[in-house]
């Protein structure tokens, strides 16, 4: 299936700010962050098309994952 | 030395240091300016005339060398609200009279010939009033500097720019921060009032006193705790290195970026104007992304943001500022952004207010979405000048909606409403209808679990769970702008075990008492209802808890949704 991937703040150090990219079926969001080499714990939020969803959540064919770390302000 | 209020009277020009009453004994901040307005100030004076006090007040913890202690709030009768106001904000001032043992200074009267005006000067003798001529008509950065020249650069000072002497309803009362630039005490119009009593500026003699700490060897060892709490927080690196604006992509991300006067979710030129982009401008130019506003802070969320030269162009360059000015307003070049930052902290005047008003002015056809030169301009040449079209600007967002005969005008009792939708982010919506003070985020910060995770997960999107969760952080916060601490500090209070009972510790050693976190609660409790009790006494009702109707019929893109939180369920926020 075929993503597009998010990244913010820090996480796009040696990364990058957004990319599309092809996962196996039944890919997770946990597994999509290990495979940037992001540690899991590190993560503060992520979104799929903009709604917050869990680490063990599967991804859809187009969907769009935003991952963030723990950020705050206000 | 024991703390002493120190009072002046503006209508005879006299001055005195009275004795603490018990009752304020063991209140500070904001629990304490809001306690002396609802015991002193007539609930439905005028908030620009004689009637109405102006309370400065630092912390309980303010004055000692607990971290990020400095915070120094201004509270009275809000011109802009009607209601109840306190408004807080780092800079120098608020260390330096916690150690002159100022525990309110308060500001009664004001002068019945008003064609002069003056200054006050505070040591821990008093407070000197003095006729004032050369900085009159002068922005807050000339005040500064001339005072600089004139008293030394030690002194603190709090100051209004040319919007606090216009008095209009967007001013904010300004502090000099450790490198001379502004700190705001922005919401409500708190500089109107400084104003309308004539006074342009304190001054705060520099001093080497020490504030008693009952049992030094526990305020050292809950001093070490609370600050590794702040350091150790992963929120904290982020908002040194991105500052609050970090927050332009998730909030955007999350649907609830209010953009073009709050017609939609989500801001196309959100990258442009993003933390991740001004961390890199401000490397690339050679400015400062880290900076403290008030000495002791371990966080650093303010910055020094340079021009293409490499110069100064503005600091403390804010989230909400940033948005207001960008999504809502449509600019999406943080170059312009920054400029008109910086005017608004010359000309003392709220930049969450001033900017929303603008995205108003546009909406009216006044100005061209996306026109940030144009923005710059009308500052300087209308709002600086108090020209009729810049004092309507000046007087925020519902007087350029009134004005136009705009319908959509984002404002709750009168206060533009910040940075994030209620109709994305629900709990939001709670806090802007029922605080005590109009529109205003930082009362009841439901966004860190809406949004950020932290304190838990409550989902903005459902109707669930929002009014508990802004009235605990309403009466949380409630008690944290008493202490003198930043409310960055609630990161690590929320999800740090070891941060609250610090800060606890730290109150009891400084006090030589015994709190409890309970006692804590009830603090925040007392305070909220003392404030609602005002505006109650002032003529405000329960209707007046409520968001602009557009809000419960314009869908907002990207999920489409209106604000549906039943008035029921609103009210039932004051159930405690």
């Amino acid at each position: 299936m075929q993503l597009t991937v998010k990244l913010f703040a820090y996480f796009r150090d040696n990364r990058f700010k957004q990319k599309q990219a092809n996962y196996p079926e039944g890919t997770t969001v946990e597994d999509i962050i290990r495979s940037l080499g992001i540690k899991p714990d590190e993560v503060g939020v992520t979104m799929i098309n903009s709604r917050h969803c869990e680490l063990h959540q599967v991804p859809a064919e187009g969907d769009q994952l935003a991952i963030f770390p723990m950020i705050g302000g206000g | 030395m024991a703390d002493k209020i120190f009072r002046v009277n503006m209508s005879d020009l006299s001055t005195k240091v009275e004795a603490v009453p018990e009752g304020w004994m063991g209140l500070g901040g904001r629990g304490l300016t809001s306690t002396i307005v609802a015991a002193e100030v007539i609930p439905t004076c005028h908030p620009l005339g004689k009637n109405n006090k102006l309370i400065i007040a630092p912390g309980l913890l303010s004055g000692t060398s607990a971290a990020n202690s400095g915070r120094l709030s201004c509270g009275a009768k809000s011109p802009l609200t009607g209601t109840i106001k306190e408004a807080n904000a780092g800079g120098t001032s608020a260390q330096m009279l916690a150690k002159l043992g100022v525990k309110a200074l308060i500001i009664e009267g004001k002068p019945t010939n008003e064609s002069k005006w003056y200054s006050l000067q505070v040591n821990a003798e008093g407070v000197t009033i003095k006729e004032e001529t050369e900085v009159i008509g002068r922005g807050n950065f000339a005040v500064v500097e001339t005072l600089n020249k004139r008293l030394g650069e030690k002194f603190g000072v709090i100051t209004i720019g040319p919007a606090g002497e216009m008095k209009m309803l967007g001013a904010n009362i300004s502090i000099k921060d450790p490198d001379n630039h502004m700190r705001s005490c922005g919401r409500g119009g708190l500089g109107a009032v400084m104003g309308s009593k004539k006074i342009k500026y304190i001054a705060v003699e520099p001093n080497d006193q020490k504030v008693a700490i009952a049992d030094p060897e526990a305020f050292k060892v809950a001093s070490r705790t609370f600050a590794k709490a702040l350091i150790d927080n992963p929120i904290s690196k982020a908002l040194g290195q991105y500052g609050t604006n970090v927050l332009v992509n998730i909030i955007n991300e999350s649907g609830g970026l209010p953009t073009r006067n709050f017609t939609s979710g989500q801001f196309e030129g959100h990258e442009a104007i993003s933390g991740e982009t001004m961390y890199d401008t401000i490397v690339a130019r050679g400015g400062k992304p880290k900076h403290n506003c008030h000495p002791g802070c371990v966080i650093n969320c303010s910055q020094v943001y340079a021009d293409a030269k490499g110069g100064y162009k503005t600091s403390g360059f804010e989230y909400e500022s940033i948005w207001a000015l960008g999504a809502d307003c449509c600019v999406d070049n943080l170059d312009h952004i920054a400029e008109a930052d910086n005017i608004m902290d010359d000309l003392g005047i709220d930049s969450i207010e001033t900017a929303v008003a603008f995205g108003v002015a546009m909406e009216a056809g006044v100005l061209k979405f996306g026109d940030g030169a144009e923005v710059c301009r009308m500052l300087r040449e209308e709002v600086a000048k108090g020209t009729p079209l810049g004092r309507i600007i000046g007087n925020g967002a519902g007087s350029v909606g009134r004005a136009y005969g705009v319908t959509r005008v984002p404002v709750v009792k009168n206060q533009a409403i910040p940075a994030y939708d209620p109709r994305a982010i629900k709990g939001i919506g709670i806090t802007y209808a029922t605080s005590t003070q109009g529109a205003d985020h930082t009362m009841g910060y439901t966004i860190a679990t809406n949004i950020l995770g932290v304190g838990g997960k409550v989902d903005p999107l459902s109707k669930e769970g929002q009014v508990e969760l802004s009235r605990n952080l309403q009466i949380a916060t409630a008690a944290i702008d008493s202490t003198g601490m930043c409310l960055f500090i609630a990161f690590a209070a929320l999800d740090d075990a070891t941060c609250l009972p610090a800060l606890i510790d730290l109150l009891n050693a400084r006090f030589g008492i015994h709190l409890v976190a309970n006692d804590v609660t009830n603090l925040g409790m007392t305070i909220l209802k003392t404030e609602r009790a005002f505006n109650l006494a002032a003529g405000f009702t329960n209707k007046d808890d409520r968001l602009p109707e557009f809000f419960s019929e314009e869908p907002i893109a990207p999920h489409n949704v209106v604000w549906d939180i039943s008035n029921e369920t609103i009210d039932s926020f004051w159930n405690f």
